[in-house]
């Protein structure tokens, strides 16, 4: 193994840890009750964005029913996600009205872009794709929302610029990032 | 109650409102002009943040003093974000589409020269002999705001807004009242739940109220799921107390004592206001313990709903806040006589409570006045698709389907003609042009295969494909089946396989019998109104599109020219333009080659049929062709190599 996947690895289990141990810290402030499976779930979802395994034991034995009880509610709602999204998430929205009027090819074009498929994301984790039955701003139609900004009037050469916008974010913040460098040396 | 605790409530009741009279003149006695901006979901998705921003940066640029407002959604989606100036001098007048450039432009010629920009501007909200009136659009004219009066007029962060427009009124009447007394207005106005089935929403009270049980619990059912429809939300976001006044008004009928709003959690705005509001409601003590000084208290909470379209069923919902998998229950027992945790329990919809404090303060014969014999009130539809003035309309019951698509939202756009309209979300139907007289109530929808549901409504133009949009609904409701029921499980997946075989081309004699046999078995073997419903957008497209499924089957055509697999593009060499590389640079896949004589053509192996190159195409060639089958398409040969 060379030396940067190694350090890689490490960062990745010391993130992997900092998030257990801010998931266990917050358990107690929930009752030990059923009732509470649901909103315990969305709590770790909405602090790190999906669920890890480990963190399905502790909810399990927090509330002292198995392991398979808290996957069989978890996996049933939509909401819940199993594997780390990406820095960006793409939403594409697949309702009615964006279906007629070609959500779908909007979908397409971020999948071909990307490299990826929906419910992916990219191997550098900087982008992932996933499809939601509504956002409920039809009139707008077709809709994707990237990370918290909906963008309504989708159009396949959106699609492009979108992901432009983030490249060219990206490279500028990199040069001013070696620039910073170079002046501290 | 005693005349002497009427007597405390009077007085708590009255504070409350001088309270928010004064806040009221406040802001209408202050000389600023005021800027309102909608700040719901769709007036954020257009822009409307960055419209507040360039407002306040104008206006500090030109050192104007003006008071910028924020208020919910009116239900004109297609003129997000929309922003009324009320500049004294001038009537209040509404804008559309304010963009950050209008809002500065808006700042310099209006607030500063008095000149109120009549190329953008929408409409007068008051009379007044300058600018015509809103009113007089029939977009606004006709309809019948009950539910919606005031979204979009009042702040829904500011309870005592709400207040100062006569809101908690209803609830302290209420109080004075006897509970039977209250269940039997809400019966005489007629009221039916709004959540789709439209079963008496009085005699659901009153079956509660009579029911044993200890704890009994108020339930609001927002768990909009419907792809199509977002009415809950848009009124959970701009008026939510009015939602609160009804669910209290409800939980002191039938003597409940704990209320949980159940919210989809996909709607953080939604749930961010309604927290907000019942926070205000405590402190001002009209929600919480000892409401307005009675011994009436009401423990009032918030579940985020995880996003399943069964939990919209109320077993389901009822599973769901306790922690189980949100699958539906058999009925009886039903949650009236036994709900959450086994007490009785009443869940109504969004629109059901919001629509309990208009009855109550108007009176019950007044509603009953508004709508058809069976169906009282108003409907709130969400009209989006092909439709020029897209959004949330309020009608009342029984207007026909022709005056809301064509009279009220405009028609349809791009000189297209209309060809159906599904109404009630995947457990609704598609109805085409003939059925356009039907008046829209709970009994002539079903009657037509449709049915109200969630009061979701797409519009389609003649370039939709009705199987292509049967798909798409089975498509849904076969990920969203909860699997308990196994003609709901299985055969919405056998449904769906038969219908995307179809739409690839690849359908064979006997489907479409298959399809309505199937149909019927999940319709009949499914517990509930999911797997009931399921199959309502086969029969109904199958019954009044039959010629569209046989073009599939028979010729592999789609006559819309929607399934990809049946379409495929192809330029026009004698209308391609020499030189023109407009199409080139808009296609994704790079398909698009010049032939030797500079003229552009498709190459179909590359091609996913996206349909940029048709918007790409200057209209005076309008080159692009589109066919089905692709085999009319006429082959263009890549040339081998040009060199540049």
């Amino acid at each position: 193994m060379s030396e940067t996947t190694k350090t890689t690895n490490e960062e990745i289990l010391a993130e992997e840890k900092a998030m257990l141990e801010d998931i266990a810290a917050r358990l107690s402030g929930f009752a030990r009750e059923r009732a509470n499976l649901v909103p315990l779930l969305q709590m770790i979802q909405e602090r790190h964005g999906y669920l890890p395994p480990d963190a399905i034991n502790m909810v399990a034995e927090y509330l002292e029913i198995a392991s398979c009880e808290v996957y069989g509610v978890a996996t049933f709602y939509n909401q819940f996600r199993f594997t780390p999204p990406g820095k960006h998430q793409i939403k594409i929205c697949l309702g009615t009205a964006c279906h007629v009027k070609g959500g779908d090819i909007i979908l397409e074009n971020f999948e071909r872009k990307l490299e990826i498929r929906e419910g992916e994301i990219t191997p550098d984790r900087e982008f992932g794709i996933d499809r939601v039955a509504c956002v409920g701003c039809c009139a707008l139609a077709p809709v994707a929302t990237v990370d918290e900004s909906v963008q309504g009037h989708m159009a396949p050469s959106k699609v492009e610029g979108i992901i432009l916008g983030f490249q060219i974010e990206k490279e500028r913040e990199a040069r001013e990032k070696q620039k910073d460098d170079a002046g501290e040396k | 109650m005693t005349p002497e605790k009427n007597k405390n409530l009077d007085q708590m009741f009255t504070a409350i409102q001088e309270k928010a009279a004064r806040h009221a003149d406040s802001i209408t006695e202050d000389p600023a002009p005021k800027i309102y901006i909608g700040m719901a979901t769709c007036g954020l998705a257009s822009g409307a943040l960055e419209t507040k921003k360039a407002f306040e940066e104008a206006l500090s640029l030109r050192n104007i003093q003006a008071r910028i407002l924020q208020v919910g959604c009116m239900g004109h989606c297609y003129g997000e974000p929309l922003v009324t100036v009320h500049n004294p001098g001038f009537p209040p007048i509404l804008y559309h589409q304010v963009t950050p450039g209008k809002a500065t432009m808006l700042v310099k010629s209006f607030l500063e020269e008095g000149d109120p920009l009549f190329e953008y501007l929408l409409g007068a909200m008051e009379e007044n002999d300058l600018i015509p009136q809103v009113w007089d659009f029939a977009r606004f004219s006709q309809e019948k705001r009950v539910v919606t009066e005031i979204c979009g007029f009042i702040n829904p962060e500011e309870i005592l807004d709400y207040i100062a427009m006569g809101g908690y009124s209803s609830l302290a009447e209420t109080l004075r009242l006897e509970p039977h007394d209250i269940i039997n207005q809400v019966k005489n106005s007629g009221l039916r739940g709004r959540g789709g089935a439209g079963f008496p929403t009085g005699k659901k009270w009153e079956l509660a109220k009579d029911a044993r049980g200890q704890e009994k619990t108020v339930i609001l059912n927002a768990d909009e799921g419907d792809p199509g429809a977002y009415m809950d939300r848009t009124i959970l976001e701009s008026n939510p107390h009015q939602v609160l006044e009804g669910i209290a008004i409800c939980a002191y009928a039938v003597g409940a004592r704990k209320a949980i709003l159940y919210v989809r959690s996909e709607y953080p705005l939604a749930v961010k206001v309604v927290t907000r509001a019942i926070e205000q409601a405590k402190e001002l003590g009209l929600l919480g313990k000892g409401i307005l000084g009675t011994s009436f208290d009401l423990d009032i909470s918030v579940f985020q709903g995880s996003g399943a379209f069964v939990c919209g069923e109320e077993t389901a919902l009822i599973q769901s806040i306790e922690g189980q998998r949100g699958m539906p229950q058999l009925r009886p027992p039903y949650p009236v006589q036994k709900g959450l945790w086994g007490n009785p329990t009443v869940i109504n919809n969004v629109k059901t409570f919001a629509s309990v404090p208009p009855i109550l303060k108007h009176g019950e014969f007044w509603y009953r006045q508004i709508g058809t014999e069976g169906s009282t009130g108003t409907a709130i539809f969400s009209v989006v698709g092909d439709i020029l003035h897209a959004g949330l309309v309020e009608i009342p019951m029984g207007v026909p389907l022709r005056t809301l698509i064509f009279d009220i939202c405009g028609g349809i756009p791009n000189k297209r003609t209309f060809k159906a309209v599904q109404v009630g979300g995947p457990s609704g139907g598609c109805l085409p042009a003939d059925f356009l007289d039907t008046p829209i109530d709970f009994d002539s929808l079903t009657e037509a295969g449709a049915m109200m549901g969630s009061g979701g409504m797409v519009v389609m133009d003649e370039d939709t494909c009705m199987v292509d949009v049967a798909r798409y609904f089975l498509d849904f409701t076969q990920k969203e089946s909860c699997g308990k029921c196994t003609f709901c499980r299985i055969g919405t997946r056998h449904l769906l396989n038969l219908l995307e075989r179809i739409t690839k081309g690849e359908g064979r004699e006997g489907d479409l019998e298959l399809l309505e046999d199937l149909s019927q078995d999940i319709r009949d073997g499914s517990l509930c109104g999911l797997g009931k419903t399921a199959p309502n957008p086969v029969l109904t497209s199958l019954k009044y599109f039959r010629d569209e499924y046989v073009a599939h089957v028979k010729e592999k055509r789609c006559p819309a020219g929607v399934c990809r697999a049946l379409t495929a593009y192809y330029i026009d060499l004698e209308k391609c333009a020499r030189g023109c590389d407009a199409c080139v640079g808009s296609c994704p896949v790079e398909a698009i080659f010049t032939t030797k004589n500079r003229k552009k053509g498709i190459d179909q192996t590359l091609c996913v049929k996206c349909g940029e190159c048709v918007t790409a195409c200057p209209a005076e060639y309008d080159a692009v062709r589109k066919v089905s089958p692709p085999e009319r398409a006429p082959i263009v040969e890549r040339p081998a190599d040009i060199s540049d």
